[in-house]
């Protein structure tokens, strides 16, 4: 226990002594939960539009009013005519213009339907797509209410069909899938790393001339990293949940259970690395081409699985990474017990003993 | 001198797979001997010293290290042994107090130990200014001659070194050897892999091994009066010309 302690002391001594090792460890992690949370995000917030009401009447300003209640948008200005629609573009105050048709309401009491038109600025086509689902949605659902309490039912017309799923924030899958990209590369490119590096300069010699087992210098290379995993995961959620409200509807022991289960999978993928290469510089290759690409495409992170050809979806279930993702969203999203996620958390486990089992084998080959 | 064999090793040999690196050596190192082991890269020596120090198994013959088998024991065989390797062998970004104690800590001396030793190894090496510098930043010497006492650290019976000298000025390597002497004079036996032919006259007894044979072992006085000539360099060289 004590040599196990000084060799943990020692490893510790090179990662926080390695800038590089430092930044992965802690900076990513930040960054990219900023990055993926803040900017690359399909959602919007309080965007700026302008109203041209030609009618100017009682129903409008409902529509007016629900619109301006909501988080998404801002009334910035209320202009007159749609000549002025292309200055007020031209200036970037505003991304969108809402334009009432004349005669709003009376041709909703007449004619059971009415126009309104929404010209976005479509210099960044997301957004402007994204403001039209919400505007049309904000419509929609003005539509319902309306035609609950009124006997007789009218229709808004606008110029898209809508569609748009409220549930659907774009956080709530980038924090699962980023804590995922995260576990992996810390504990299975941090830990195939430092081994080979060991290997590398010719220190792995020493410590096996050493009393210490194979299995202690092992053990005590990936333990640090099992530590600082941890610590990330709990970074990564504490942001998740206090910086973008997203919720952890089930049990956070489980979700501790299966997150370590899920660095240790990583982790023995590390190993598994660090048994097969050599040198530092093919260790990184292999972690980023064999487990951050598969991590990031066919993880389901990025790209829904459910869109892919075939055989790239047969191809994802050998992917540790689309397991642990299915299994943190449904305890965070969906409040899942084991009961649900059993059969993915088994998948996992075996992972881990086949992938842990291959680096006993291929260890003990290089040693004969 | 004391005649005690504390390295026997009996028709030793290694394969992989159709390639033997190491065919049937046989030879015995006397305990507080200085014992050069030569050869030609690629002559199997690495080899042959791996299976001592019990990082690879034989594939068949016998060999004892400080009385423990090599296949059966080498958990024993590992703690009776000190091992510097031809690469420098120690951590760059850790300071030379910090390298010692690690390693220290490994072999499974006590703190108490590790502090006493630390003190007195800094004293003997003149390392007192540096002891709280990484090692990384020391020269290449300095670096070597620590690695040397590190490997010595808790007083193993046999140290092996592995090409100890590649790479340093011809001081250092004096100093080096005369580490080695003062380390011999108080009984520990020293397995010395070189390519320095010139280090090999500082050595007790040699053995020369050309393709995976050892093709002569005796004292260089011996091995030169043996093939008439002058220098260990021309024993080398002879040999390896009467295989070709």
């Amino acid at each position: 226990m004590k040599r196990f302690i000084g060799f943990v002391t020692k490893e510790f001594y090179h990662i926080f002594r390695d800038k590089r090792s430092m930044f992965i460890l802690f900076g990513m992690p930040i960054a990219q939960i900023m990055l993926f949370g803040f900017a690359i995000t399909n959602e919007i917030n309080n965007v700026n539009i302008a109203i041209l009401d030609y009618s100017k009447d009682t129903e409008t300003q409902k529509i007016i009013n629900k619109i301006s209640a909501s988080p998404y948008f801002h009334i910035e200005q209320e202009i007159d005519s749609e000549t002025q629609i292309e200055s007020i573009f031209k200036k970037g105050k505003v991304k969108a213009v809402l334009v009432f048709q004349n005669q709003f309401i009376k041709d909703l009491q007449t004619k059971k339907q009415a126009k309104v038109q929404v010209i976005t600025d479509a210099t960044d086509p997301n957004i402007a797509n994204t403001i039209t689902n919400y505007i049309n949605a904000i419509l929609q659902n003005y539509m319902q209410e309306a035609n609950k309490n009124n006997q007789v039912s009218y229709q808004i017309h606008s110029q898209t069909q809508l569609y748009y799923n409220p549930e659907l924030k774009s956080v709530f899958t980038f924090v699962p899938g980023v804590m995922t990209i995260i576990l992996m590369l810390v504990s299975a490119m941090m830990t195939s790393i430092s081994i080979t590096r060991e290997k590398e300069l010719g220190t792995m010699e020493v410590l096996l001339v050493s009393p210490l087992n194979p299995l202690q210098v092992i053990l005590g290379k990936v333990f640090p990293y099992i530590f600082l995993s941890v610590i990330n995961a709990i970074v990564i959620l504490t942001l998740g949940v206090f910086v973008f409200a997203m919720p952890i509807q089930g049990s956070l022991f489980l979700l501790a259970f299966e997150s370590i289960l899920f660095i240790v999978t990583a982790l023995s993928l590390g190993i598994l690395i660090s048994t097969v290469a050599n040198s530092q510089q093919t260790a990184m290759m292999l972690s980023l081409m064999g487990l951050m690409l598969p991590v990031i495409i066919l993880s389901g992170f990025i790209f829904p699985l459910s869109s892919m050809p075939l055989p790239l979806q047969i191809i994802s279930n050998i992917i540790p990474a689309k397991w642990f993702i299915i299994i943190i969203k449904a305890i965070m999203l969906k409040g899942a017990s084991i009961s649900i996620i059993w059969k993915e958390t088994l998948i996992l486990i075996g992972m881990t003993v086949f992938f842990i089992a291959l680096s006993i084998k291929k260890y003990k080959i290089r040693l004969e | 001198m004391n005649q005690e064999k504390i390295i026997s090793v009996q028709n030793l040999s290694k394969k992989f797979g159709d390639f033997t690196a190491v065919n049937n050596i046989s030879f015995e190192v006397n305990r507080g001997e200085i014992f050069g082991f030569l050869g030609a890269n690629g002559a199997g020596k690495t080899t042959a010293m791996k299976m001592l120090i019990g990082i690879s198994k034989p594939s068949s013959g016998e060999a004892t290290v400080a009385g423990f088998d090599v296949k059966t024991n080498s958990e024993m065989v590992k703690k009776s042994i000190g091992y510097m390797s031809q690469k420098f062998s120690m951590y760059d970004d850790l300071t030379i107090k910090e390298n010692i104690t690690f390693f220290g800590g490994i072999y499974g001396l006590s703190k108490s130990q590790i502090k006493e030793k630390t003190s007195k190894l800094i004293a003997e090496l003149q390392l007192e200014e540096v002891a709280n510098k990484l090692v990384g930043s020391l020269p290449l010497g300095w670096k070597q001659k620590l690695a040397f006492s590190v490997a010595l650290l808790h007083e193993p019976k046999i140290v092996f070194l592995d090409e100890p000298t590649g790479g340093v000025d011809p001081i250092t390597r004096r100093q080096f050897w005369e580490m080695i002497y003062a380390e011999a004079h108080k009984g520990t036996t020293l397995f010395v892999t070189t390519h320095y032919m010139d280090e090999a006259e500082y050595c007790d007894r040699v053995s020369i091994m050309v393709e995976g044979h050892i093709e002569a072992l005796d004292t260089p006085k011996n091995l030169k009066t043996q093939f008439n000539v002058d220098s260990m360099n021309e024993v080398f060289l002879k040999l390896a010309r009467n295989i070709e």
